[in-house]
């Protein structure tokens, strides 16, 4: 287990090194930083003093490792725009992305589990049929489609005329088919203060009412793709010969469903949650610009239409470093669950 | 009353291009104690017979007709909660591979455990001291470290030990054994045949056992029953069917075997392929394949084309086939399959 944690640690260093220099070496890339902090004013004397005071004449190499160690000391430097450090803007937003992605994260696993068993169990229902026509729309439509939908149905509202008004079932139908909107179409409304930057969505009726539209749309991707996965492996799982023996022996379905047939379900959707945990961060951009949450995302975007570079940075410093510690804890997870994989790597 | 009687037994599959039919009218008795063997190639519906007697058949097949009595109770039409009492506690099943019978993220104490506790009130220790004695029973050594084991860290005759010790935990009057020894290693097969054997004789414990293999079935059995698609052709002691088939197909089976064929000669074989369950020939299943289905002036023999055969009594076999009078009428060395037994 060690050796296990001390390769992975390694293991994500690495990719963490990878992630700086590719960090490192765009802050060059994106138009000149003295230009930024100085103005079009400012003289060559003024530009070419700045430049050498922030070491900008020292060989690459040496600026990286100058880069590297402030990292190291968690100092990404200051944004141009904010003139702040870059690590305590991203701790001002990030209480809202993290809220954003763990709804969506709640909202994926409560629904996809039993949506997917139940339609690996009862394949022929028309309830399954139904979520699974509905999930093969989920993973094709875009999000940010989704999101804009979303605000229309619900917080702008549709009324239906397609039916006749005039009569009572045409009225009815209207009637079922419109929606009255009213859900908050942008923002986090006014989020409760929790501790020191961090202000909560989920401790008000209107808060969730704010959140709910942008995690639904955050988790109109994964959602689908997690009950088709679910689904299609129950349904291979309760074919197999260990299912059949499990109903042999007696046991009740309860616990062929649950113990038997979830655990080895529970391998490959693990695998993909980790995965997918890379495209829930791009998608959060998506979201958060339709809806206006003031989240990583969008700071990310504006930052970049400032050519804020140090804070570019630092957003994907933390974007990676954030990937890398999901992956290994997921990876530690499937380890418990597989105890085939201990194996592999341990021989004994 | 015998243990287990099965009357007109019809199993079907129904799909969208016609229907297969698994079991076709079969019937047979099981008494307590008594081990039989169902003998049949691939496909000939041994399998979904075993399953049928634990009501598990996989979807969409359906028992359709006929009726199964255990101890005399009717079990055809019992609620699912009434079959799982009986599963794993009065008819406990093993199956072929036992590398994929056991489920490979659990280990072999959690899935032995979960067996007795499905089906009596016992606490953690007393459960586990249970399966501790089973293990001992089908010899395994230090029971104690194999339950916090997982399949993929024994060997596959182990694996099946640990099977058959999940059949054998609450003591139950039926193993239905599909196949037991077929994924096994030849050594490891003697080693379960014995266990088996030992196993039903101490307890007296009813065996049916599903197997290809004649040798385990001689070994194993008092009563054979052959099968060919989804009928019995042929059922009485195991030793004299084996020794003196009557049926043309057992005659073509035990021919097939390579011991009965001299060194140097082409093996024997039976022409043409079982009939897909979905279309079974009319009249006697077996009979496009017969070598008997010309009369001795050389035409089709029409009662074996429209006619399905009944059961006809000989010695202490009952064979379904039309013409077994006159096969033993006519002498033994006019017959087309050497009757020599080894």
């Amino acid at each position: 287990m060690l050796t296990f944690l001390l390769k992975r640690f390694i293991q994500a260093l690495m990719v963490v090194v990878a992630i700086s220099v590719v960090g490192f070496l765009l802050q060059g890339a994106l138009g000149d930083p003295i230009q930024q902090l100085l103005g079009a004013s400012a003289s060559d004397a003024e530009r070419a003093a700045l430049r050498e005071a922030m070491g900008l004449n020292d060989p690459l190499w040496r600026q990286y490792l100058h880069f590297a160690c402030s990292a190291l000391q968690l100092d990404f430097g200051d944004s141009t725009f904010f003139h702040q450090p870059t690590l305590s803007i991203l701790a001002r937003y990030l209480p809202a992305t993290a809220e954003l992605i763990f709804a969506s994260a709640v909202l994926t696993l409560l629904l996809s589990f039993p949506i997917g068993i139940y339609a690996a169990i009862r394949p022929t229902a028309a309830l399954s049929r139904f979520f699974m026509g509905v999930s093969v729309l989920g993973i094709s439509i875009p999000v940010f489609l989704t999101a804009i939908g979303l605000i229309q149905f619900f917080s702008i509202g549709v009324s239906v005329t397609l039916f006749p008004d005039a009569t009572p079932w045409g009225h009815w139908l209207n009637d079922l088919l419109s929606t009255r909107g009213g859900m908050p179409a942008y923002g986090r409304g006014n989020p409760e203060h929790v501790i020191g930057v961090w202000y909560t969505n989920f401790a008000s009726w209107k808060g969730l009412s704010y959140i709910a539209l942008p995690a639904l749309s955050l988790a109109s991707v994964m959602l689908p793709l997690f009950v088709r996965l679910i689904r299609a492996e129950m349904v291979e799982i309760l074919a197999s010969d260990y299912v059949r023996f499990a109903r042999a022996k007696g046991l009740t379905p309860a616990r062929i469903y649950t113990v038997h047939a979830l655990k080895n379900a529970l391998l490959p959707v693990i695998t993909l949650g980790g995965m997918q945990f890379g495209s829930l961060l791009a998608y959060t951009l998506l979201t958060e610009t339709v809806f206006q949450w003031p989240g990583l995302g969008l700071m990310f975007l504006d930052a970049v239409e400032r050519a804020d570079m140090p804070l570019i940075t630092t957003c994907l410093m933390v974007a990676g470093f954030f990937f890398v510690v999901i992956n290994t804890l997921i990876d530690l997870t499937y380890r418990l669950l597989n105890p085939r994989i201990a194996l592999q790597m341990e021989p004994r | 009353m015998a243990l287990l009687e099965v009357d007109n037994l019809d199993v079907r599959f129904p799909l969208r291009h016609g229907e297969i039919q698994a079991v076709r009218d079969l019937s047979f008795t099981l008494e307590r104690g008594e081990r039989l063997g169902i003998v049949g190639e691939s496909g000939a519906g041994k399998s979904v017979l075993g399953f049928s007697l634990v009501n598990l058949l996989a979807a969409p097949g359906r028992i359709i007709g006929g009726s199964i009595r255990f101890e005399g109770r009717e079990l055809i039409g019992l609620p699912e909660h009434r079959w799982r009492h009986l599963r794993g506690r009065r008819i406990a099943m093993i199956f072929q591979d036992p590398r994929a019978t056991l489920n490979p993220v659990l280990t072999i104490g959690a899935q032995m455990i979960e067996t007795v506790r499905a089906h009596r009130r016992l606490g953690g220790r007393s459960a586990r001291a249970m399966v501790l004695r089973t293990l001992e029973q089908v010899r395994i050594d230090d029971p104690e470290s194999r339950l916090a084991q997982y399949p993929h860290e024994l060997s596959g005759g182990l694996c099946q030990r640990v099977v058959i010790a999940i059949a054998l935990l609450l003591d139950p009057d039926i193993i239905v054994a599909d196949e037991p020894t077929t994924s096994l290693d030849v050594t490891i097969q003697a080693d379960i045949v014995n266990l088996l054997l030992t196993l039903c004789q101490q307890r007296s414990i009813s065996l049916i056992l599903i197997s290809h293999d004649l040798g385990v079935v001689n070994q194993l059995t008092h009563r054979l029953m052959i099968m060919y698609a989804g009928a019995i052709v042929e059922q009485g002691p195991t030793r004299q069917l084996l020794n003196d088939p009557q049926h043309p197909y057992t005659q073509a089976l035990i021919n097939a075997l390579p011991e009965m064929t001299p060194p140097r000669q082409p093996l024997q074989q039976l022409p043409g392929a079982m009939p897909s369950l979905s279309a079974v020939p009319t009249g006697c299943a077996f009979h496009p394949r017969c070598p008997y289905r010309l009369d001795a002036l050389g035409q089709p023999r029409q009662v074996c084309i429209d006619t399905p055969p009944d059961f006809t009594d000989v010695a202490d076999t009952q064979v379904a086939c039309h013409v077994v009078r006159e096969l033993i009428a006519t002498t033994q060395d006019s017959m087309p399959f050497d009757e020599e037994t080894t």
